[in-house]
C-alpha cells in the first residue's frame, strides 16, 4: 500500500492547476480519495469527526442492492430456461450465468455513461466527484425489463443524469430520484420496450448462450400486465408463464416475470433489513409507504368495481410483493434528496406514495407499474410537505412571543 | 429542586482519557496570554503597552463599542508583546509574571448592600463582566441591556468535560456569592442547569435538572427547555466556573483568575485535574502529562467540539477549563477507509461497526475530518443530536442564503456555534456548520444593528 501511495503522490503534481493533465484533477482526485481516505485534519470547529461519509452512505446502499441484484440475474436466466423449456437439465451456474451476462452490459452502460458525465460536470465546476451516481448507476439497470435495448439506457441515463441532476446542481440538489427518471424517460419514449408480454423474459440467446425455441402455451407477460389486460370481468387469475396459477409465496420469493431487481420481495427486504439496520434509510417512510399500500388496497378490494377495474381483486398482501412496489417503497421512496426531508413529512410523503402506487396500478391500466410514477409524483410534492412541517414549527415561535406581549 | 428535564436526543462520544478526580500541580507558568478573541464579539483597544508594569486587575484593553467592557491582566507581572496577525488584529497579550503578585484591590464590597448598577460597574472594572455572555448572538453581554433572565450552566455534557461536581466542590461559597451577585442584574430570574448525574445544591438561584446526553449541559438547550427566547428578548448566559470569578472578586475583594483544568484526551498518562490560572500555557497545564509520541499531536484549549486548536506552545483560552491533546492523524493513509468493516472506527451511524462494541467502549479518534465536503444528503442526521424546537437543517439553509426573515422564523436568536457542534460532528457531509453558523450571526448582528 505504501509503494501505492508513494506513486499517487509522485504522480499528483501533474493533475494539479497548471500541471499538464490538470483537466482530469477532478477525476483524479476521485480516485486518490478512493483509495485512501483524506488526511486532512480538521481546521475549523469540531476537532473530530464521524467515520461516516458520503462513500460510506453510498456503499452500503450498493451493499443493500446487491441480494435484489443477485436474484435478478438468477430470475433473469431462470424465466428464460423455463421459456425454452430446457430448465430442468440447466444447472444453477449456467443460469446464473445466463442472467449475469444479460444483465451486466446494463450495469457497464449506465456506470459509464452516467459517471463520464459526472466526471465531466465535477471538472468543469472544478469539484470534487460524487458518489451518488454510483447508487443511481446501480439502480438503473434493476429497473428496467431484460430486453431493453443497450442505446436505450445509454440516451435515457444521459437525459436523467443531465437534466435532472447536473443542471440543478449535482448529488444532492436534485429534485428527482435520477434512476425513476431514467426509467420515466424510456417508458414514455419507448412504451413498447418498457411494457408488454414480449420484454421481460428474454427468449432468445445472450451471446450465444441458451439458445432454443420457446415451448408452447409460453407467455411473457408479468403478472400486472395479466391484470391490466384481463378483460370481461370475473376472477382474476394470475399465472405464471406457462399458465400454471401463482401463489402468494411465488410472488414473495420472486420467481416470475418483471423488472429485473424488482421481483422477488425476499431479497428486496434483505436489502431494506441492510439499510434499517445501519441507519442509512428512514423507517419512517418505508413503513408508511407499505402502510400506504395496504390501506389503499384494501379499499380497492372493498369499494372498486372489479368488473372495470380487475387489478382491484389483488390482496393488499399480492399488491405488495408484485411489481416494483416493493423495491420503491426500500430503495426509491428513501432517497434522502428527494424524500421529505422532516420525521413528520417522511410519514405523510411515504403513506402518500404507497395510496398513489395502488391507485395508479388499479384504476389506470395503461400504467401497471404505478410505484415508480408514484414516487416521482411526490418527489415533487416532497418539498411542499416540508414546508408546512416546517411553518408549524415556524407557527409555534411566533404564538411564544405573542402569548408574551399580551 | 424538584423539576427535572429529559433530554433524549443527542450523543455521549465515548473518548479515552477521562479524568480521574484528583487534582495535582504543576510548575507555573513561564508567560501568560490573553487571547481577544476568546472574548466574541468583542473589538479590542489595548490600553497597555510591552514593559508596562501590571497587578492582576489592571485593564489591558477594552471594547471599542463598550468602553467599560474591559479585560484584565489574571496575574501581576510585566506586558511582554502584544503580536498582531493579519490587518494588525490582534492576535494575544503576553505577560510574564513577577514573583510578587499583588493584585488590584477593590476594597471592602458588602454585595447585600449594593444594587444592581454598583454589582455592574465592579463587574465591568474587574474584568469579569466579560466571562457573561448573551444570546442573541452569543457574545460577550452588551452591558446597556436589562437581560430577561440569566442562565448558568452548572455542567458541561461534552467529551471527557470536567466534572463540575467535583470542581466546584472546594469552592461551592464562591458559586452561592456569585449567583447572589448575578440575580442583583436582572428583574427575572437567574437559572441554574444542574446535571442529574453530577448533582450539586444551588441555594442562590433556581434549580433545573437535566438528564440525558450532550448537548444537555449547553446553556442554548436549558434555555430552549427552560424559557425560550423570543425575538427582541436578550438573556445573559454563563458557565459555573467563570461566574466563580465574580464570587471570588466579592469574597476576597481582589480578583482570583486561577482555574482547575482537566488534563484528557487520548494523548494524555493519567488524565487528572490540575492547579492552572487563566491565560496559563499549554506545556505549563500539561507538564509531564502528554505520552511521548513521534506523530504529530493536537492540543486542544476546551473539549473536542468546541475547543480551539491553541497548539502545544500556545495558551489556555480565558473561557476554557479544559485541555484536551488527542493524535493528529496526519500521518494515517487509510486503504479504502470506506469499506472498513473494522469495529474501532467510532460512528454514531451504525455503517461501521463500531455499535457493535457496546455503549462503554471508549475511543481514540484523530483529528481526521475522514471524508470530502458533500451537499446536505442525509436528512434526520442533525435532528438526532439537536434537543431543541428548532430544524437545524432549515436554519443552516436559512444562514447560507443569508434570508433574515427565515433565521429569525426558524429561531436563530435561540442558538450559539455551540449547538451545532454535535451536528458537525456526525455530518455526512462534513460541513463547518459551527463557522457557518458565527458568521451567520456575526452578519445578522450587523444588519440588525
Amino acid at each position: 500500500m505504501k509503494a501505492l501511495k508513494n506513486y499517487i503522490d509522485k504522480i499528483k503534481p501533474h493533475f494539479e492547476p497548471g500541471g499538464k493533465l490538470s483537466m482530469f484533477q477532478s477525476v483524479f482526485e476521485g480516485f486518490e480519495s478512493f483509495l485512501f481516505v483524506p488526511n486532512t485534519t480538521s481546521r475549523s470547529g469540531v476537532h473530530i469527526h464521524d467515520s461516516i461519509d458520503s462513500k460510506r452512505t453510498m456503499t452500503v446502499v450498493i451493499v443493500a442492492l446487491l441480494p435484489a441484484l443477485l436474484f435478478g440475474m438468477y430470475n433473469v436466466g431462470y424465466q428464460h430456461y423455463v421459456s425454452i423449456g430446457e430448465l430442468a437439465q440447466t444447472s444453477f451456474w449456467s443460469i446464473f450465468l445466463f442472467g449475469f451476462l444479460a444483465v451486466l452490459p446494463k450495469i457497464v452502460v449506465a456506470y459509464v455513461v452516467g459517471l463520464g458525465i459526472e466526471f465531466t460536470a465535477a471538472q468543469i465546476r472544478h469539484h470534487e466527484i460524487q458518489e451518488g451516481f454510483l447508487v443511481s448507476g446501480m439502480l438503473i439497470p434493476m429497473i428496467v425489463p431484460v430486453d431493453t435495448p443497450l442505446w436505450m439506457i445509454a440516451v435515457a441515463t444521459a437525459f436523467a443524469v443531465i437534466f435532472a441532476k447536473e443542471v440543478f446542481g449535482g448529488t444532492g440538489m436534485n429534485i428527482f430520484n435520477i434512476a425513476l427518471v431514467t426509467r420515466a424517460f424510456l417508458f414514455f419514449a419507448y412504451p413498447s420496450k418498457m411494457s408488454g408480454d414480449s420484454v421481460f423474459i428474454r427468449t432468445g440467446d445472450t451471446f450465444g448462450l441458451g439458445a432454443g425455441t420457446v415451448v408452447e402455451g409460453f407467455s411473457g407477460a408479468t403478472p400486472l400486465g395479466q391484470a391490466a389486460t384481463h378483460t370481461g370481468g370475473g376472477l382474476l387469475q394470475l399465472t405464471d408463464t406457462l399458465g400454471n396459477p401463482l401463489s402468494l409465496s411465488d410472488m414473495f420469493f420472486g420467481l416470475i416475470p418483471g423488472s429485473i431487481g424488482e421481483t422477488s420481495t425476499l431479497a428486496i427486504l434483505i436489502g431494506g433489513a441492510i439499510l434499517l439496520l445501519t441507519g442509512i434509510a428512514s423507517w419512517r417512510v418505508m413503513l408508511s409507504v407499505f402502510a400506504g399500500g395496504i390501506v389503499m388496497s384494501l379499499i380497492c378490494n372493498w369499494f372498486a368495481n372489479p368488473d372495470i377495474y380487475p387489478a382491484a381483486q389483488l390482496s393488499p398482501l399480492s399488491q405488495i410483493c408484485l411489481g416494483g412496489f416493493a423495491f420503491a417503497a426500500v430503495f426509491m421512496a428513501t432517497d434522502p434528496v428527494t424524500g421529505a426531508r422532516t420525521n413528520t413529512g417522511k410519514y405523510i410523503f411515504g403513506f402518500l406514495i404507497g395510496v398513489l402506487a395502488i391507485l395508479i396500478r388499479v384504476f389506470n391500466s395503461g400504467y401497471p407499474e404505478g410505484a415508480m410514477l408514484a414516487v416521482l409524483l411526490m418527489n415533487a410534492f416532497a418539498p411542499l410537505i416540508d414546508y408546512f412541517v416546517v411553518e408549524a414549527n415556524i407557527r409555534r415561535r411566533l404564538k411564544r412571543a405573542k402569548n408574551l406581549t399580551k | 429542586m424538584d423539576h427535572v428535564v429529559k433530554i433524549k436526543k443527542g450523543l455521549d462520544i465515548q473518548l479515552q482519557g477521562i479524568p480521574s478526580p484528583r487534582i495535582s500541580e504543576v510548575p507555573n507558568s513561564q508567560l501568560y496570554a490573553i487571547i481577544p478573541d476568546d472574548f466574541v464579539g468583542l473589538t479590542p483597544k489595548i490600553t497597555v503597552k510591552p514593559g508596562d508594569k501590571v497587578l492582576a486587575g489592571t485593564p489591558i484593553m477594552h471594547d471599542k463599542s463598550h468602553v467599560d467592557v474591559t479585560i484584565v491582566s489574571p496575574i501581576s507581572g510585566e506586558i511582554t508583546a502584544i503580536e498582531r496577525g493579519e490587518r494588525r488584529k490582534v492576535m494575544k497579550i503576553t505577560i510574564k509574571p513577577d514573583s510578587t503578585q499583588q493584585s488590584v484591590e477593590f476594597g471592602k464590597l458588602d454585595l447585600d448592600s449594593m444594587n444592581g448598577d454598583e454589582v455592574k460597574a465592579l463587574l465591568l472594572k474587574s474584568g469579569t463582566f466579560a466571562f457573561i455572555k448573551q444570546r442573541p448572538y452569543d457574545i460577550v453581554a452588551n452591558p446597556d441591556t436589562t437581560p430577561r433572565d440569566i442562565f448558568v450552566t452548572a455542567f458541561d455534557s461534552a467529551p471527557l468535560a470536567p466534572d463540575y461536581s467535583f470542581v466546584l466542590k472546594e469552592e461551592m461559597q464562591h458559586f452561592e456569592t456569585g449567583l447572589k451577585a448575578l440575580s442583583k442584574l436582572t428583574p427575572g430570574k437567574v437559572y441554574v442547569g444542574v446535571s442529574a448525574k453530577q448533582p450539586i445544591e444551588v441555594k442562590n438561584g433556581t434549580a433545573v435538572i437535566f438528564d440525558g446526553p450532550h448537548p444537555a449541559g449547553n446553556v442554548g438547550v436549558q434555555i430552549n427547555h427552560i424559557a425560550p427566547i423570543n425575538k427582541g428578548e436578550t438573556v445573559w448566559t454563563m458557565n459555573a466556573l467563570d461566574l466563580l470569578f465574580i464570587g471570588r472578586l466579592f469574597d476576597k475583594s481582589a480578583v482570583d483568575f486561577s482555574r482547575i483544568i482537566a488534563v484528557t484526551g487520548s494523548e494524555i498518562n493519567t488524565p487528572h485535574y490540575v492547579r492552572s490560572h487563566v491565560g496559563a500555557s499549554m506545556l505549563s497545564v500539561t507538564h509531564g502529562l502528554v505520552k511521548p509520541a513521534e506523530y504529530e499531536q493536537r492540543y486542544i484549549s476546551g473539549n473536542v467540539l468546541t475547543g480551539t486548536n491553541a497548539g502545544a506552545n500556545g495558551y489556555l483560552g480565558a473561557v476554557h477549563s479544559q485541555v484536551t491533546v488527542i493524535p493528529e492523524g496526519n500521518n494515517c493513509n487509510e486503504f479504502l477507509g470506506w469499506a472498513s468493516l473494522n469495529p474501532h472506527k467510532y460512528s454514531m451511524s451504525h455503517s461501521y461497526f463500531s455499535w457493535l462494541m457496546g455503549k462503554k467502549r471508549q475511543y481514540a479518534i484523530d483529528a481526521r475530518v475522514r471524508g470530502g465536503e458533500r451537499a446536505i444528503i442525509m436528512s434526520d442526521e442533525y435532528d438526532r443530536v439537536f434537543p431543541m424546537d428548532i430544524y437545524p437543517e432549515y436554519l443552516i439553509k436559512a444562514i447560507l442564503a443569508f434570508d433574515i426573515d427565515k433565521m429569525e422564523s426558524l429561531g436563530i436568536y435561540e442558538i450559539a456555534p455551540e449547538d451545532f457542534a454535535l451536528c458537525e460532528f456526525v455530518d455526512t457531509s462534513k460541513l463547518e456548520l459551527q463557522k457557518i453558523v458565527r458568521n451567520g450571526l456575526d452578519r445578522l448582528m450587523k444588519e440588525m444593528n
